[in-house]
This record gives C-alpha cells, structure tokens and sequence, in this order.
C-alpha cells in the first residue's frame, strides 16, 4: 500500500509572529521557518503505518518554491522514501493546493493521503476535505487515532463533544489531530540518508492547475491587546470586585 | 443576494452557535434561510423558526444526515447553494468538516472562522493562532464561510416565525460509515456557551483535584476546561482543552487556576470579558492578561472561593 502525505513549510511555531509596519502581511524576513506540526504528525503516522509492514510506500509532496525542498528533506529524514515539489511562485491557496494534490494523487495513486489539519500560519482547515471532495474519497479528519483493515480505515475523530468513529473505504483521506501521534526525531544518520533520496519536481502548470487567487487578503493587524489588571490580596477582596466593580457575579 | 445558514445541532436541540452564526448573516444582510439537516430533528426545525430573522427553515429530515457525515451532508449543501450568495456555517468541528467539501465542489474559496463582518464580501478572520488579525476579501459569486461563534453576539431564540419547508433531496454515499461515538456527558453548561469558564491547569497536580473546580462551576453555573498542559498530563479528557488547538471560548467571566498562560492558552481564551488568574508564581504570564490577579495557593483558594459564593 502506498501513503501521499502532504506537508506545508510554515512559520516555527516557537517564533513570535509580528505584523509588517505597512500592514500587508505578517513580517518571514528572516524568521525561521519548519516543517507544520500537523503535517509532521502526519509524516509521523505514515512511516509507522510502513514500519508496521501495512504501507510499502511512503510519498511525500509539497507545494510552493524551491524553499519547501528543505522540509521535504526533513520528512525523507523522518522517514519517508521519496519526495516530490510542485513548484509555485507563491503560496496557493486551499483550493489551488487540493486541485494541485488531486492531479498528484492521480499520478501517484495511493491508498491513504494523510495530511495535517491546518497549518498554524493561515489556520484554514480546509485543505484535506476539499481534496476529498474534487476527488471523491472520503475523509476522516481531525484524527486521534486510525485502525487500517483490509480495504478500510477506522479513523477516530475528536469532535466539540468527544470521540467520533467512522469507517473509510480506501482509498481515503485522513487529516491528523495532536493526539495522533508523537512524532520522532530525525537521527543523524537518517537526515544524511535523506539528502540522497529522490525528489522529483514539478509544476502547478504541468498539472494543469490555476493557482489564481479569489480571496484578497487586504489588511494584516496585531490583535487587540489586553493589559494587565490588578493583583487582589484574597478571596474576600475578589469575589468583592467580581461583584461590585466588575458586576459578573 | 439571500444567505443560507447550516443549523448546527444534535438531532433534539438547537446550539448555541447557530443564533451567533445567525447574527453574522444579519451583519451581511439579505433574507436567511437556514437549512437544518439530520434524523428526526423536526423539533430542531420548529426552534429555528422561531429565531429573529430567519425567513425560512428548509428541513432535510433523512437517515444520511442522522451522524453529519462530511460527505453527505457537503453534497447537499452544494446542491442548495447554487439560488444563494453565501453559505455560512458555525466553525465547530462538523462546520470544519463538511464546508470545506462544499466550497470545493462549488469551486470557490472558503473563509475560515470569521470574527468580523466588514460588507458583504469583506471580513475578519484570526491568524497565526490570533497572534494577527486578517481582513480579506471575497470575490467569488457563492461565499462560504465558517464563524467563530464567540465572536458574535447571539441573536433572539425567540419573536420570529418562519415558515418551514422539506427538502427531499437525498444524498448517500458508500465510501464512509458511522461506527460510533463516546461523547462526554455532563450536567454543566458546553464550555463555548457557558456564561462563566473555570479552568485548571498542570497546577492541579492530578485528574482528582479537578473536583475542587467543579465545586466552585456548580455554585457559579460555570463549564469547567483545562489547559493543553493538563489535558497532555492525562489530568482530565481533550474535549476539556481551552486553546489555539482545543476549544475557542469568550464567557463573561473566566478563571484560570494553575495555568502559567502559554500563547497557546490565551488564543483559546483572551477575548473574554472578564479574567481572572488564580496562580502562585506571580510571575505567570497569564496575569499579564488577567483583570484580577491572586497570587496564591490554589489549593487553599478553591475552598474559601466556594465557601465566599
């Protein structure tokens, strides 16, 4: 069985996010950058699934400029064999980047595409399921844990009020959640054996993807601050000011 | 151009999210229909019609729609879409699920988890786990869109009286089943409805102190949360989690016991009105946020708060 796992370069998630003067964007001049978290859990199920002698297969592909080869390498060092770029100026959005997946996936053709939930940068959400549409597959998203059978998987889902079980047909679509997994690190050895893993690139072109944007972004802004408010010395002192100057209680 | 708004509910009620949802159609404007879809939820459909705005109720009352399956249900919504010029939807995990499926099949862009309505085709929406602020833009004929429920004020659950109307389109598929489901019940209030959140954090040291918190949520009719780092010790469930990747919560009140503030915390819970930070290392982050700081032991403060209620 073969895996697509698709993975985003975003913004290091310990790295605090500052807003350009001009208020165009968020400032990445020189701001480290890393592979999603979500989309490295997803890595992360993929090679255990492999490990496990369920997949023989692990692909990953990212979408974006040349800049992505370095955590399309991170991935090959978690574990993946084989990589593939689609090459774009920019950023795509969702949809241009499901469009992209669903021309990928129809080369590849895979039975299980495990992607990341959202990227922490745009915190979208959409990417996995709008693969599942133009594609047809179904989708198991938000998962904390996948049981494969034989010609299906049993994803289980966290959901506002709990845990949701759903049975896929494969080949199918799971996004993953924190809980999936906790993923490795790449040892030494393996991110010198990545470096010689193949990794073909490509372009949204010769997919015969439009990348065209039909969302402008406008305006980026800090959000609104909250100062600090006073210190009480006791309960006493609290539950007077919940009630009488802050009239919650 | 008319809205369409996708009821969230379980089949008997109506969430609360769906009247904050309806509050931002309104800031949109035009007449709203609100489809709701699922399994004998015909007292689901007789709740929205009484909600304030809504012209009509459209009720897709069949067994595919019982368990909200992305598939099924993304389907139909694209199917309706078509006489509107926006589809919005609550961004709660089953909004999440299937809108995206609806803007793909439609081919056109979603936007995600607005907290602002700027015109009708221009909005607000958080980034970066709210560290930025976006505005955006929409120029696709059909919107679709997700709201943050907190962000809007909820509009009147009663004075209106729409009409209701079935739709009879049923779409299936065999590709996904439901199995089954373990949804945590509890007598408290859902924690992105509650008035007043009470939350523990890794200072709480075990699962079992998390009953000191329930007993001052019973006196206050407060829903009790947790942070990432509690929930990530096993202290309590994940459905528990206030946060950038648990639940996103703006009550009138909120007390954080033993909780430092990681900037994963505050994105789940800093457009509350009113914060308080009950921690003894007073160096916390979570009191650069906080209205009302106590510097101190929670374990001696959590009985005297019951005690003062």
């Amino acid at each position: 069985m073969k895996i697509l796992v698709a993975v985003k370069r975003v913004i290091d998630y310990n790295v605090k996010v500052r807003v350009k003067a001009d208020q165009s964007d968020v400032d990445l001049a020189n701001v480290k950058m890393a592979l999603n978290p979500f989309c490295e859990i997803a890595v992360e199920e993929a090679v255990r699934l492999k490990e496990k002698g369920i997949a023989d297969e692990v692909v990953v592909v990212s979408i974006g400029p040349k800049a992505v080869q370095e955590q399309l390498r991170t991935a090959l060092a978690l574990g993946a064999d084989r990589a593939i770029q689609v090459e774009t100026d920019d950023m795509p959005d969702s949809l241009a980047v499901a469009k992209i997946l669903k021309g990928v996936v129809e080369k590849e053709e895979p039975q299980l595409v495990i992607l990341g939930k959202q990227a922490i940068d745009s915190d979208n959400n959409q990417t996995g399921q709008m693969l599942g549409a133009l594609t047809g597959m179904p989708q198991g998203t938000f998962a904390s844990k996948i049981d494969m059978a034989d010609g299906s998987v049993n994803v289980t889902r966290e959901v506002d009020g709990g845990l949701q079980t759903v049975k896929l047909q494969l080949p199918a679509i799971v996004t993953t959640d924190l809980r999936l997994n906790e993923p490795r690190y790449a040892s030494l050895p393996n991110i010198m054996k990545a470096k010689r893993k193949p990794l073909d690139v490509t372009t949204a072109d010769e997919l015969g993807v439009n990348v065209a944007r039909t969302v402008k972004l406008l305006k980026v802004e800090p959000p609104a601050e909250r100062s600090a408010g006073v210190k009480v010395a006791d309960v006493a002192e609290l539950v007077d000011k919940l009630k009488n100057e802050a009239k919650v209680l | 151009m008319s809205i369409l708004v996708i009821a969230e509910h379980d089949n008997k009620e109506l969430s609360p999210a769906t009247l904050k949802t309806l509050a931002a159609a309104q800031a949109i404007g035009g007449d709203i229909d609100v489809l709701v879809a699922g399994e004998g939820c015909q007292a689901v459909a007789d709740e929205v019609a009484k909600a304030d705005g809504v012209s009509k109720v459209r009720l897709a009352d069949n067994a595919v729609y019982g368990h909200f399956l992305a598939e099924n249900l993304g389907t139909l919504v694209a199917e309706l879409a078509k006489d509107y010029g926006h589809i919005l939807a609550p961004a709660t995990t089953t909004g999440k699920n299937f809108m995206p499926r609806v803007a793909a099949l439609l081919d056109v862009a979603q936007v995600s988890d607005i907290i602002a309505v700027e015109s009708a085709d221009t909005f607000k929406r958080p980034i970066y786990a709210g560290n930025a602020i976006a505005t955006v833009q929409s120029e696709d004929a059909i919107k679709v869109i997700t709201v943050r429920a907190t962000a809007f004020d909820a509009v009147a659950a009663e004075g209106g009286n729409a009409s209701i109307e079935a739709v009879d389109t049923v779409i299936d598929n065999d590709k996904s089943e439901f199995v089954g489901e373990e949804l945590a019940e509890s007598e408290r209030p859902d924690l992105t409805a509650a008035r007043v959140v009470i939350s523990g954090g890794r200072g709480m040291q075990n699962g079992e102190n998390f009953h000191l918190l329930e007993k001052v949520a019973d006196k206050l009719g407060a829903a009790v949360g947790a942070s990432r780092a509690a929930v990530d010790a096993g202290f309590v469930p994940n459905d528990m989690q206030v946060g950038q990747t648990g639940k996103i919560v703006a009550p009138e009140l909120y007390i954080a016991v033993g909780i430092s503030g990681a900037i994963q915390h505050l994105a789940g819970m800093k457009d509350s009105k009113v914060i308080v930070a009950i921690n003894k290392d007073e160096e916390a982050p979570i009191f650069q946020v906080a209205d009302y700081g106590l510097v101190a032991d929670l374990f001696d403060v959590l009985p005297e708060l019951e005690q003062a209620l």
